[in-house]
């Protein structure tokens, strides 16, 4: 336990080490440790805070601003659905039900086993082949039914 | 041989990485040598995998591509096949545009240095550089050109403020946040055509006497920032950013910076707010960015596109680049055409095409094959157009006086299904998870804007005029256009498709 927290906080300040002298370094920050832990752990943040000279609230307020920062760990893949105006033109509507039933859970849940976890997002700039889809951060267009099936066997397995 | 198969992340959203990995297994089997390069997309997306090949008679295109059709290509040497669409540079959708901003996007290598300076690209920065800070200045100003962000606000006269304010550091940001809804243009330009868009900013630092640049690149856009990331390292190590750029013994250099998923941070305040690693509220002008920006500094705050259109108009000068528009729209805009349409992608044209000739001679109508009913134009606080107003000349003024905006000119169909009143709902619900949280209009507006049209829904006709006075309110009592715009959608829904918001809906279906 003890030894986990020493290589906790290690890696914490290697990722504060490595934005110093940024000017306004504490979102680059935020994705640093959401990429090295998967979320960020409210244990990192009165860390950040001492060392940017900010208080604990301030960056707690300042991450608890952004959809993007999870302070929980997510599903092995997370399947983002595009919910915006084109894509609806399309019928991501249909798509994200159809999706919701199928995998069992609604926005921002994730799947009973962890195996998914399904997010909202409003446009991927993939507008002309829409509907869009951003798998594990590699992007889907025209997502038809065929499409869909091949997302969902490839998240579920 | 030499084959182009696009990197762009719409090209790759359809299986161009697959289609680019059977070409090169393909060569191989069959001891072809092989130059494979990963281009940014033509904008031609309905045809995407576009694959080229390049023949003495120039480009030859084919698409869409399918990894499974790869050998089928090879058996027929790239010459006859199904999938033949002849010589990319004679397709309609291509001939008919003025490519300006967009002239070597999907033509080279975008991290190719050599091909960006064999295609034009530097001597518009070459020319720059030899000119006095207000001979910059007056060029951009003679242009016309006007931020392609949404406001539509003069660049030129943006940095002539920058440039004209005292203090020991400034700073050029780029708007690259591309929140819209059916918009990609500053995607598909970062990702298919990086050093303009460098190019440009450095140009807007040596007009102001800034050093220091930002992209705030929107987190959604992973495949952008990696493109992004490149082009400024090696931009940097050949001296185009730096200490001194090019020899001149002026200073500019750039850092990339990722935003979170919000889409207020696209509103330039809010993006500084966030740039300075704080919340994304939006701050209440003034004092202007431009005068108290980024860390309390002058600061130059403008769109991807607007920033790219600056290298062509001091390669080819203001004149030629303020020839193109209508009234007081000037130069080309791409326009994005997306959503349910036969051919979407982007199309860079002069101002002042009708929207109707956009929807139905350029996109071809809709996938589906059904008539058009609605079409958003700038995004999710833009009007939906009907076809009575199709013959609105596609520039700022005018679609203003429509009731409607410009935006970032994304462009976006819905065919006859399309039900109105769930496109208000969606557009309040949109402000309601978006809001910054700084305005009450905006904030709990949005909120009573989606029950009262549920109200609507439910047949209760009483809360039509309540949502009228609301959307009224959020209009003139929002301290930015998130608030303040999205009474646009709203309203144009109501306005001109009165019938999906009749009580008698439910019955009728
Ligand atoms: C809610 C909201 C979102 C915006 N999003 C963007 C955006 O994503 N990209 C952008 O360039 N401008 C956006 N703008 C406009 C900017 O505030 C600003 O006008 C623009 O960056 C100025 O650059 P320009 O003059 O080159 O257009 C947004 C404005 C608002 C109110
Ligand atoms: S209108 Fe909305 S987004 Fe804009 S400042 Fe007010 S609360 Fe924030
Ligand atoms: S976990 Fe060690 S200081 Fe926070
Ligand atoms: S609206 Fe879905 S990708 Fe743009």
């Amino acid at each position: 336990m003890r030894l986990a927290e020493a290589e906790f906080c290690a890696r914490v300040d290697e990722i504060l080490d490595a934005h110093e002298g940024l000017e306004g370094p504490l979102l680059p920050i935020l994705h640093a440790v959401q990429e090295a832990f998967g979320h960020v752990p409210l244990e990192s943040l009165p860390r950040i805070a001492e060392r940017l000279n900010l208080s604990r609230a301030e960056v707690h307020g300042v991450m608890s601003f952004y959809h993007d920062f999870r302070t929980r760990p997510h599903g092995r893949h997370v399947l983002k659905l595009c919910r915006a105006e084109a894509c609806q033109s399309m019928g991501a509507d249909r798509l994200a039900e159809a999706t919701q039933t199928r995998l069992g859970i609604g926005w921002h849940q994730t799947t009973a086993d962890g195996g998914v976890t399904l997010e909202p997002v409003f446009c991927l700039g993939l507008c002309a082949c829409a509907p869009a889809a951003l798998v594990d951060g590699r992007v889907v267009g025209r997502v038809d039914d065929a499409r869909l099936d091949r997302i969902l066997e490839e998240v579920r397995a | 041989m030499r084959i182009y198969v696009p990197r762009d992340a719409a090209a790759k959203a359809v299986g161009a990485d697959a289609v680019a990995a059977a070409i090169e297994a393909e060569a191989g089997r069959r001891g072809l040598p092989l130059t494979l390069v990963r281009n940014g997309s033509r904008g031609m997306v309905w045809l995407e995998p576009l694959v080229e090949i390049q023949t003495e008679a120039g480009r030859m295109a084919f698409g869409p591509v399918t990894p499974e059709d790869v050998p089928a290509l090879f058996d027929a040497d790239w010459k006859r096949h199904p999938l033949a669409l002849g010589p990319t540079e004679e397709l309609p959708w291509l001939m008919m545009q003025t490519r300006l901003t967009f002239a070597r996007c999907g033509i080279t290598d975008p991290l190719c240095l050599e091909e960006y300076e064999a295609h034009g690209g530097f001597e518009g920065l070459h020319r720059a550089i030899g000119m006095s800070r207000a001979e910059i200045l007056q060029e951009v100003i003679e242009s016309g050109l006007r931020g392609r962000g949404g406001a539509g606000f003069p660049t030129g006269i943006k940095w002539k403020t920058v440039s004209e304010a005292q203090a020991d550091q400034k700073y050029i940001v780029c708007n690259a946040d591309e929140g819209d809804s059916g918009t990609f243009a500053d995607r598909m330009i970062m990702e298919g055509d990086p050093f303009t868009l460098i190019e440009g900013m450095t140009i807007a630092g040596l007009a102001t006497g800034a050093t220091r640049g930002y992209v705030y690149m929107r987190s959604e856009y992973p495949d952008a920032v990696e493109v992004m990331i490149e082009a400024v390292r090696i931009a940097r190590g050949h001296g185009l950013l730096g200490p001194s750029v090019m020899g001149s013994g002026r200073a500019f250099d750039m850092e990339i910076r990722v935003g979170a998923g919000a889409y207020v941070c696209g509103e330039e305040t809010s993006l500084l707010n966030s740039l300075e690693g704080k919340r994304g509220v939006v701050r209440a002008k003034p004092p202007l960015p431009a005068l108290e920006g980024f860390l309390g500094k002058p600061t130059v705050v403008n769109n991807v596109i607007s920033l790219a259109s600056i290298p062509v108009i001091f390669q080819k000068g203001a004149a030629y680049y303020r020839d193109f528009g209508l009234g007081r729209s000037r130069g080309t805009i791409p326009l994005q055409i997306a959503g349910n349409v036969k051919r979407g992608g982007l199309f860079e044209i002069a101002f002042g095409m009708s929207l109707g000739q956009i929807v139905d001679d350029i996109a071809g109508g809709t996938a589906s094959g059904r008539p058009v009913k609605a079409v958003q134009v700038g995004g999710p606080l833009g009007a939906y157009f009907p076809r009575a107003l199709f013959d609105t000349p596609f520039c700022y003024e005018e679609f203003a006086g429509a009731e409607g905006l410009v935006g970032h000119a994304g462009i976006v169909v819905f065919d006859d299904t399309a039900d109105m009143l769930k496109q208000a709902r969606f557009a309040m619900e949109f402000c309601a998870i978006e809001s910054c949280g700084k305005c009450t209009p905006c904030r709990i507006g949005a909120v009573r804007g989606m029950e009262t049209v549920d109200r609507i829904a439910r047949g209760d006709a009483a809360a039509i005029p309540l949502l009228t006075d609301l959307c009224a309110t959020m209009k003139s009592g929002s301290l930015c256009a998130l608030g303040g715009f999205t009474p646009y959608p709203v309203m144009s829904a109501l306005t001109h498709f009165p019938d999906d918001f009749a009580p008698m809906k439910e019955a009728a279906e």
